[in-house]
């Protein structure tokens, strides 16, 4: 029977939730990396063993961390025991080690002068679909890094800051390059997004980007509220039997392209609000789509205290509210952009976690909810794997 | 020898317990002695100084004989009691607040 290993990243580690295809009973490990922030961890498709992590601290840094037995054991690629016996003697310790390439460059700052791009962590790592040594990293300040040794080193893509990058602002959040989206039909053509900068495409395997944002309007946030540059993205998706229709969270707005991001429109239809943070499209119905309305930018818990995940089955516009096991009074946590996921399962499991420490299970898509777990710290991400 | 007191993170990351203790070659520095640490553990460049530039990073403490040598260059010679090892340095998360 197939089973389930859901990654979950929150503020103080990492924990993994583990279940048969039925997914009523869970395992729980963790904590992994107590006591440090787990931005993300996501396992290689290519290798459902092979599962980087991003472990970060405001005190000692960025690591990335690496496991190859799914979970059990990790090490900061390059100082397994092997390797430090290797011929080469002791490793770099350059896992750890993200430079932006050649001249750092500037971008605007809070107070509209140019300031030069300082790293501070990773928030997202996309792992190849094809090889398990390969995958890309979004960091903050937003620049994307790619590796191709397992995580040993990473090199910046660094024709993406070309893309107006002296126009992107970080706004209070951070400015961090936190979606990754690969097209399973075309190894050149990558998405990606950035949090007060907006969603940009390479269709030379990252070579050169350009913004793809023409449709989205930011009238509270920008001052030209067409502008090609600056719009806050939180999330977009993919279903990989289509990869030139994305959906897309913004600030404010959920919106679709049916053009590979060459134009958006809005779909927001009837949600109670449409500001949120994730979006995700259910593995076998590629029309239909998840989202977790939140108040306001000024209020980032559930309209009236009530949790409800939101679904349309017609690719936006008409939306259903799903409420059933979660809780419908005085709640007020918010599910951030990185912390909704899919499986891929007959019956498509949907799973998301929340500032309050819940990750919510769905076995049916999303009509019936119950909490695997109910009192982690505040999650940060959340990632699921479908294993035979 | 000289005795090296890691915060509880760094001790996980590099998998030690207790002290290190690091033999350090030429002149006894702040930066001889991190240069020897990050040598024996790897994994812990930069989570003490930045990759790249080699300064400390913001919310780490350098502490020895109930001084902060943070400040300090990091050519200054080691306070002879850290250098003999009869004190340890101390490598310190600086305090959150709160």
């Amino acid at each position: 029977m197939s089973r389930v290993r859901v990654l979950v990243g929150t503020k103080k580690g990492a924990f993994i939730l583990t279940a048969d295809g039925k997914r009523q009973s869970w395992e729980i490990s963790g904590p992994h990396f107590a006591g440090w922030e787990m931005y993300h961890l996501k396992g290689s498709p290519a290798d459902p063993n092979r599962i980087y992590a991003s472990q970060t601290s405001g005190w000692f840094g960025q690591i990335i961390q690496r496991s190859d037995d799914g979970g059990k054991t990790w090490n900061p690629p390059g100082t397994k025991p092997e390797d430090l016996m290797g011929a080469g003697g002791m490793p770099n310790g350059k896992s750890n080690m993200f430079l932006y390439e050649g001249e750092v460059g500037m971008h605007k700052f809070h107070d509209g002068s140019q300031h030069p791009w300082e790293f501070k962590r990773i928030w997202h790592i996309e792992p190849s679909l094809t090889d398990p040594d390969t995958a890309y990293a979004g960091a903050e300040d937003a620049a994307l890094f790619k590796t191709t040794d397992g995580g040993k080193t990473w090199k910046e893509l660094p024709g993406l800051r070309q893309a107006k990058g002296h126009l992107w602002q970080p706004g209070e959040g951070g400015m961090g390059l936190h979606t990754i989206v690969l097209d399973p039909s075309n190894a050149n053509r990558i998405y990606i997004a950035i949090s007060a900068a907006g969603a940009f495409r390479t269709d030379d395997g990252g070579k050169t980007w350009k913004p793809i944002t023409r449709g989205l309007k930011s009238q509270y946030e920008l001052p030209d509220p067409d502008a090609e540059v600056g719009h806050c993205i939180h999330r977009m998706a993919m279903h990989p039997s289509r990869p030139n229709v994305l959906f897309m969270q913004k600030h404010w707005d959920v919106l679709r392209t049916d053009n590979a991001g060459d134009l958006w429109t809005d779909v927001g239809g009837n949600l109670p609000t449409d500001f949120g943070f994730p979006i995700d499209v259910h593995a076998h119905e590629p029309e239909t789509i998840y989202v977790v309305p939140i108040t306001s930018d000024s209020l980032h818990y559930p309209p009236d205290g009530k949790l409800r995940v939101y679904r349309s089955k017609t690719g936006g516009n008409e939306w259903e509210a799903l409420t059933k096991g979660l809780p419908q009074k005085d709640c007020y946590v918010n599910v951030l952009r990185d912390a909704m996921a899919v499986d891929s399962l007959d019956k498509c499991g949907i799973y998301f976690g929340t500032t309050g420490g819940q990750v919510y299970g769905s076995p049916d898509s999303g009509n019936s909810w119950t909490p695997i777990v109910r009192d982690l710290p505040a999650v940060y991400s959340v990632e699921v794997q479908t294993l035979p | 020898m000289i005795r090296v007191v890691l915060p509880y993170h760094l001790r996980n990351l590099a998998r030690v317990d207790g002290e290190v203790q690091l033999e350090v070659a030429g002149p006894a520095t702040v930066r001889a002695l991190l240069d020897a640490l990050e040598a024996r553990h790897p994994v812990l460049r930069g989570t003490i100084r930045d990759h790249d530039t080699l300064r400390r990073r913001p919310f780490i403490r350098y502490f020895a004989c109930k001084e902060d040598l943070s400040l300090d260059p990091p050519e200054t010679a080691l306070p002879e009691a850290v250098a003999n090892g009869t004190e340890p340095f101390l490598v310190v998360g600086a305090m959150a607040g709160g």
